[in-house]
């Protein structure tokens, strides 16, 4: 197989969908979790001022996803294919809640009835935390493993599968990062007695996140073993779980202090971490069946063609710097506490 | 129902909802370019307060195609999981390809385009509509070369068989340039732009009728009558040279767009007609030969037809993609003739004195629009039974893994969604309408909103 700088294309190809992932859960995580917390404010003002924080940067965020997702179908066929058809009933309500919170974003403004506003409110925030916690759910089952069969076609018994216990846990703890990460976020963006709000209900979310995480940590390591075997194999992999903790604890302590700016790098840094993590425990394979370890969906048995991958990987060189142009422009156009003017949500 | 065709109509449904919207951000977005030039150029606050009017209702539009086009993206994993392993390699790269070039740079500087008019300069703002208007149209670029690819393949090689066949690219710039792609990418950006133009127009006719802003929709209506004249010509070339193309490459496509059955003999074409499958015959108002005439420049020319292809392989709804296409060349050719006759009274300087004509460009804002949805009916499916034309069936491109239960529950579902999204954007754009460019409660007509009164006189 042909490599480029000592590994080959397919496992290349991995990691610039992990990097992508990466990103699209550490933008798109802040402004889910800021969602989240919406129907925490209470004032017309809190609200508004919450929504404006994330009004210019969330569809960017978005696109994430969708290079993502091209990039998953380009790169990895397969497994593009049988994730998405196997999983469908849970990606089909993800795109209907998509749709629900950026019309919830886009729409809420428009009107000053009070029911309009609340409706709206609400269909934000239920959306924001359900996406977060569906996108916990279809991690916990990848991790887990599905009921793939010969040919790659799913088996199994469809919807209420996919609610096991163990994607309940990593749901409820993604929602949890990302709430974290989303007050974190709006603490940059506030001011006065939203701010104070926050502030406290920054550290009720990190208690909860501590205590899921700790719980989905304690049962991957008991009942699902084939995901640390690559630890078990390779113990200098361990630095990596170790700075994950390392990170993880920074969060509170610099929050304690006030310096909101070095707790948001961190929980960045936690969220990648965190998909490393995952990225180590899965490698090579991406998809595990349940039914026989032969059928599993790795990142050989998956790949495009080694001249797409190269042709796309060309494309990443070129269009990675431009993405990451744009989105810095859009968050130093838009630094600092929200100013509403005419323009605003 | 069986899966297939509950995930052809879940698709179809969709795809047609979604296209609704981006004709109308690419069309608007080269307008708003315009107008904002104009502004920076002249420093004439007539055209600001223009752009940032075009600039709100490009919000509505724009939000909505994003949602829509998210669902677009992952219908293919999900409905259509035979198809995607079969041609991840190309369209794959191709959908990768509008993220990275198209819907990052679109979405990167749409914020800045929103919500930063008091917040950075008026060149830079002017370089984020540009920015914009550019993503959208890239990102028409990279989605047409996938689907042109899917109709006229070019630059791969199949390897595997069975199950396990699946296209891989050789040559990447022939896959990008297939034979169809130069030809449509270009008729879809025409489409787009008459879909913007024609909206424009249609505002800013409504207002001079109702006498309210009047000197200032004036302003608009010319400038943009002028870009609905061009492209509205324009669109004939690419149509025709699309039509070419057809003959060329699809010939049972264009067969079924004309009717015509003889597998071999002079083709007519029909400005009105009706397919009778059964007995093989078209009733309507034809020019004898035309078709003929059209392809070789000769009415004698003999044109393959549909009864040169075995059953299987002929497109099943003759009379849909006859009906759809002639529909799409009528109203065509209503534009032109609408904007030459509007260009006319223009340099007579009668334009606005005519009230029935700007009723019509009222009324006409839906007709691009039904001419973008039905010309892509007529291409997809005037493209059946093939998915990949030539190569893969649409009766094995589904998802096996998903129930038909499934695909009606989500059928449903974007159903219900889709008829709420669409009564929301309705109601906004008709009261975004309504309230106008800017507040005129107090000066019925004058292009000055408040805000540039405070300007002039200084608080
Ligand atoms: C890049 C790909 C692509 C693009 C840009 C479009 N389509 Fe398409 N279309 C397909 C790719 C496709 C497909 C995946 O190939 C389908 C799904 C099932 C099929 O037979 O072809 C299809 C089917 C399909 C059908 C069903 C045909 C049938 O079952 O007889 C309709 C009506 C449309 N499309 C309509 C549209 C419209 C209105 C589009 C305008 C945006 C459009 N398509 C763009
Ligand atoms: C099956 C085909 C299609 C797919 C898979 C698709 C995919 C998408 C996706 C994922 C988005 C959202 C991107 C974002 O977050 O900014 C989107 C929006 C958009 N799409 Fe599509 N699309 C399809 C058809 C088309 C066609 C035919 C055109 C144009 C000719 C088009 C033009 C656009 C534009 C301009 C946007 C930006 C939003 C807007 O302007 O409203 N799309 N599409
Ligand atoms: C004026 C005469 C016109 C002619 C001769 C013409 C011709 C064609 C042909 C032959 C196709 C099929 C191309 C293919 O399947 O590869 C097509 C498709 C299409 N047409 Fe037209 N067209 C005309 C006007 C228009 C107008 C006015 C619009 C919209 C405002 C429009 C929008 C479309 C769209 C969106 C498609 C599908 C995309 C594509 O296949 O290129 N057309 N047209």
């Amino acid at each position: 197989m042909e490599t480029f700088l000592g590994l080959d294309y397919p496992t290349w190809w991995f990691l610039v969908i992990g990097a992508l992932f990466s990103g699209y859960a550490i933008l798109d995580g802040f402004d889910f979790g800021a969602g989240a917390w919406h129907l925490f404010f209470e004032k017309e003002h809190s609200r508004r001022v919450a929504l404006n924080a994330v009004g210019p940067v969330w569809d960017g965020n978005e696109v994430w996803l969708v290079i993502g997702g091209g990039a998953l179908f380009a790169g990895f066929p397969v497994l593009y294919a049988t994730l998405f058809s196997s999983m469908y009933v849970p990606f089909m309500l993800f795109l209907v809640c998509i749709i629900f919170r950026a019309i919830s974003i886009e729409f809420r403004g428009k009107e000053e009835m009070q029911w309009w506003r609340r409706t709206w409110d609400i269909g934000y925030s239920v959306s924001s935390i359900l996406l977060a916690f569906l996108l916990g759910v279809i991690l916990g089952n990848v991790l887990q493993g599905i009921a793939i069969g010969p040919q790659y076609q799913y088996q199994g018994a469809g919807f209420f599968e996919f609610l096991n216990p163990y994607a309940l846990m990593t749901g409820t703890t993604t929602l949890a990062l990302f709430m974290v990460h989303g007050a974190i976020y709006l603490l940059l963006k506030t001011e006065g007695r939203l701010f104070t709000k926050l502030t406290l209900l920054l550290k009720k979310s990190i208690i909860f996140f501590m205590l899921s995480f700790g719980i989905t940590t304690l049962y991957t390591l008991l009942y699902i073993p084939h995901l640390s075997d690559a630890f078990k194999n390779n113990s200098i992999l361990f630095a990596v779980p170790l700075a994950t903790f390392f990170s993880i604890a920074n969060v509170p302590r610099l929050a304690k202090k006030g310096k909101y700016r070095g707790a948001f790098f961190f929980s960045c840094v936690t969220i990648a971490l965190l998909l490393t993590l995952v990225a180590i425990e899965l490698y090579p394979t991406l998809l595990f069946s349940t039914v026989d370890p032969t059928y599993s969906i790795d990142v050989y048995n998956a790949a495009a063609s080694t001249k797409t991958l190269r042709i796309m990987m060309l494309m990443v060189a070129i269009g990675g710097p431009l993405v990451l142009g744009y989105t810095y422009f859009v968050y130093r156009t838009f630094r600092g506490k929200v100013i509403l003017d005419e323009t605003s949500y | 129902m069986d899966v297939e065709i509950l995930a052809r109509i879940q698709f179809a449904f969709t795809i047609a909802f979604h296209y609704i919207y981006p004709p109308l951000s690419i069309g608007l977005g080269l307008v708003m370019v315009v107008f904002e030039s104009l502004y920076i150029r002249t420093k004439n606050e007539e055209y600001h307060v223009l752009a940032k009017f075009w600039t709100k209702i490009f919000a509505l539009t724009f939000g909505i195609g994003v949602v829509t086009g998210i669902v677009m993206e992952f219908e293919f994993g999900t409905n259509w999981a035979v198809y995607s392993r079969y041609v991840g390699d190309i369209f794959g790269s191709a959908l990768a390809a509008e993220g990275i070039f198209a819907f990052a740079l679109e979405s990167g500087f749409l914020g800045v385009l929103l919500f930063g008019w008091n917040r950075v300069k008026p060149w830079v703002h002017l370089v984020s509509t540009i920015g914009v208007f550019l993503g959208s149209m890239f990102s028409a670029i990279w989605i047409v070369v996938a689907n042109s690819w899917q109709q006229t393949p070019a630059g791969y090689h199949i390897v595997g068989e069975g199950f396990n066949a699946r296209a891989e690219i050789t040559d990447f710039w022939a896959m990008v340039f297939n034979p169809s792609s130069v030809d449509r990418i270009l008729h879809v950006w025409l489409g787009a732009f008459l879909a913007g133009a024609f909206l424009i127009l249609s505002v800013h006719a409504y207002y001079i009728l109702k006498g309210r802003f009047v000197a200032i929709s004036k302003k608009a209506f010319k400038l943009t009558l002028v870009v609905a004249t061009i492209f509205s010509l324009g669109q004939l070339v690419t149509g025709h040279s699309s039509a070419d193309g057809v003959a060329k490459n699809q010939p049972a496509k264009l067969a079924a767009m004309e009717g015509h059955f003889d597998a071999s003999g002079p083709a007519d074409m029909y400005l009105l007609g009706w397919v009778d499958k059964q007995n093989q015959e078209v009733t309507g108002l034809k020019i004898p030969g035309g078709l003929s005439f059209l392809i070789d420049y000769d009415f004698e020319a003999p044109v393959t037809g549909l009864n040169a292809f075995p059953e299987e392989d002929r497109p099943s709804q003759l009379n849909a993609v006859f009906q759809f296409y002639h529909l799409m060349i009528t109203i065509g050719m209503f534009l032109i003739a609408l904007s030459l006759y509007a260009c006319f009274q223009w340099w007579r300087g009668k334009l606005f004195d005519k009230r029935w004509l700007l009723w019509t460009f009222v009324v006409t804002a839906f007709l691009p629009q039904i001419a973008n949805q039905v010309g892509w009916f007529a291409a997809e499916m005037g493209r059946q039974p093939w998915v990949v034309y030539g190569l893969l069936r649409t009766s094995d491109a589904f998802s096996q893994a998903v129930s038909a239960n499934q695909v009606l529950f989500s059928l449903i579902l974007f159903m219900v969604v889709y008829t709420l999204l669409f009564l929301l954007f309705v109601y906004l754009l008709n009261k975004k309408i309504k309230h106008g460019p800017y507040d005129d409660s107090e000066e019925s007509d004058r292009p000055l909103t408040k805000e540039i009164t405070g300007v002039l006189t200084g608080n």
